[in-house]
């Protein structure tokens, strides 16, 4: 296995940050808040496409890919992360069984003509989708999501909730591991519905500790003068030149969006 | 002479469902002093630290820090008291609660007002006091035990403050980590209260101690003669640990 040298960047691999890949790329260099508008804009221009325009879907999926290569994500990884759509796509696949009106007939099977383009859509939207969120997850930090997000306005308590989430969601976890081993070592081993009564024990003695700790974390940061924002650095002036080059996949995707309607493909 | 660091007067507090956890405190402690608070548990340690920064409301008597009056009614003087008393929680998971170091030491000072170039500053040099600089980046999850105790006295150092308050500075800490931090603590020219179990560390660190029990002051000497004089120690309950001993006459 091939192993990176990371300058002293850290990479992520505990509980917060494992969706994050470390690499030097473009996209990964963009500005956080910029590509989070990238990324809904895109999904926006997706989902507003009508269905029958074939083309414009293969389009997105290009540009998609390009910038999934562009962020040197490899391909497998994208892949197994885009299972995470199986459940929804479920869905999708029985739609073409129900519905009304045009009926027709392949390998024997009764299909409906509106539920097959239903769940196309479902299908084929949902994977644009879930690539771009995998993009934006895996080249981004969940702090610099975090970062973006405040940049974006988003109202503050809101991103303090979820930083404070994300510093801690690793202790809590080291504390679930904890009381688990604790468990086990004294013969005990989930295996069946009777022992749920113990996992709920569990849990909530989980909850209990968490909510103590979070007095103790507020005592703390009211020792420090707390008083009701969290320190931010100004947000960083954007030349427009970065924003249009953020902005490539939305503009690309729209420009295809505008030449497939008026050639009507 | 100036105003002492910190002055106690007849203080006293029961918690809201009646438990009574001091009866009457007085504690004066001169600039530059570093006194070990000993006592056992339940003795009230933890709610006397909890007064020195108004976190818990006087009830009855006062609390001065550096000639300045705890007032938990009046918000302005309280942040201002919160930056002259800097504690040190026990558990650093408490105290260290940004998603990186640098910006976990910032916090403090950044609520005090200071900004840009002042406050990178602040924090380089907090960081260099506790030996921690090449940690700036790092999310405090990745640190071990005795770096995350390092970082959390850094939190409070950057905050400039008057006096020092450490809540078992030494507990859950390996034999070096435990030596290395007295050794930081030692280099700070700072006035300090040390709040702790581990007899020793305070012999070592501390000049003065004072032992708290039942809710009062029982003792208040050098640590020298507190921890030599076997009956006071064992009324208290604290005993120094086996192996352990202290010449008579130093």
């Amino acid at each position: 296995m091939k192993i990176e040298q990371h300058h002293g960047h850290h990479h992520g691999h505990d509980v917060g940050e494992r969706l994050y890949l470390h690499r030097h790329s473009v996209i990964h260099s963009l500005p956080s808040h910029a590509k989070i508008v990238a990324a809904l804009l895109f999904i926006l221009i997706a989902v507003s496409t009508p269905i029958h325009k074939w083309a414009a879907f293969i389009g997105y999926f290009v540009i998609l890919l390009i910038t999934v290569a562009a962020a040197k994500i490899p391909f497998t990884l994208m892949f197994k992360r885009a299972l995470i759509e199986i459940p929804f796509i479920f869905f999708a696949l029985l739609m073409p069984f129900f519905g009304t009106g045009e009926r027709f007939e392949v390998a024997g099977l009764n299909l409906y003509r509106e539920g097959l383009l239903a769940g196309t859509s479902i299908f084929v939207k949902g994977t644009l989708g879930v690539i771009t969120a995998i993009i934006l997850s895996t080249s981004t930090t969940a702090r610099e999501i975090l970062r973006g997000l405040e940049r974006l306005k988003l109202p503050a308590l809101m991103v303090q909730i979820a930083s404070f989430m994300l510093r801690y969601v690793n202790v809590v976890n080291d504390e679930m591991e904890r009381m688990k081993v604790a468990r086990e070592s004294r013969g005990f081993e989930a295996t069946g519905i009777k022992h749920w009564k113990v996992l709920a024990t569990a849990a909530g003695a989980l909850f209990i500790r968490s909510y103590e700790r979070g007095e103790r974390v507020h005592l703390a940061m009211l020792s420090r003068g707390y008083t009701g924002v969290l320190p931010h650095d100004e947000p960083p002036h954007i030349p427009l030149t970065l924003w249009l080059r953020s902005l490539t996949l939305p503009i690309t995707a729209s420009l295809i969006f505008f030449t497939t309607m008026a050639l009507g493909f | 002479m100036s105003a002492p660091s910190l002055l106690i007067k007849e203080l006293a507090f029961a918690y809201p469902d009646g438990t009574q956890a001091l009866y009457g405190v007085n504690l004066t402690i001169q600039k530059g002093e570093r006194v070990a608070l000993l006592g056992p548990n339940g003795a009230g340690k933890t709610t006397l630290v909890m007064h020195m920064n108004g976190i818990h409301p006087t009830a009855h008597g006062s609390v001065h820090v550096a000639g300045q009056l705890v007032d938990s009614k009046d918000k302005e003087s309280l942040k201002e008291i919160r930056s002259k008393v800097g504690i040190v929680f026990q558990d650093p998971d408490d105290q260290l609660f940004m998603p990186t170091v640098g910006e976990d030491i910032a916090f403090g000072p950044y609520n005090m007002g200071i900004r840009g170039p002042e406050l990178d500053a602040v924090v380089d040099n907090a960081l260099a006091q506790v030996g921690m600089s090449e940690f700036k980046n790092r999310p405090p999850h990745h640190l071990s035990f005795g770096q995350r105790r390092r970082v959390a006295v850094a939190t409070v150092l950057a905050m400039k403050p008057e006096i020092l308050v450490l809540d078992e500075p030494s507990s859950n800490l390996d034999p070096a980590s435990r030596r290395e931090l007295a050794e930081i603590l030692r280099s700070l020219d700072i006035t300090m209260v040390m709040v702790t179990h581990d007899l020793p560390y305070a012999y070592e660190l501390c000049e003065r101690s004072v032992i708290l029990s039942g809710g009062i002051i029982v003792a208040d000497d050098t640590t020298h003669s507190i921890l030599t004089d076997e009956s006071l120690l064992k009324t208290n309950r604290l005993e120094l640990p086996v192996g352990f001993s202290i010449s008579q006459r130093a």
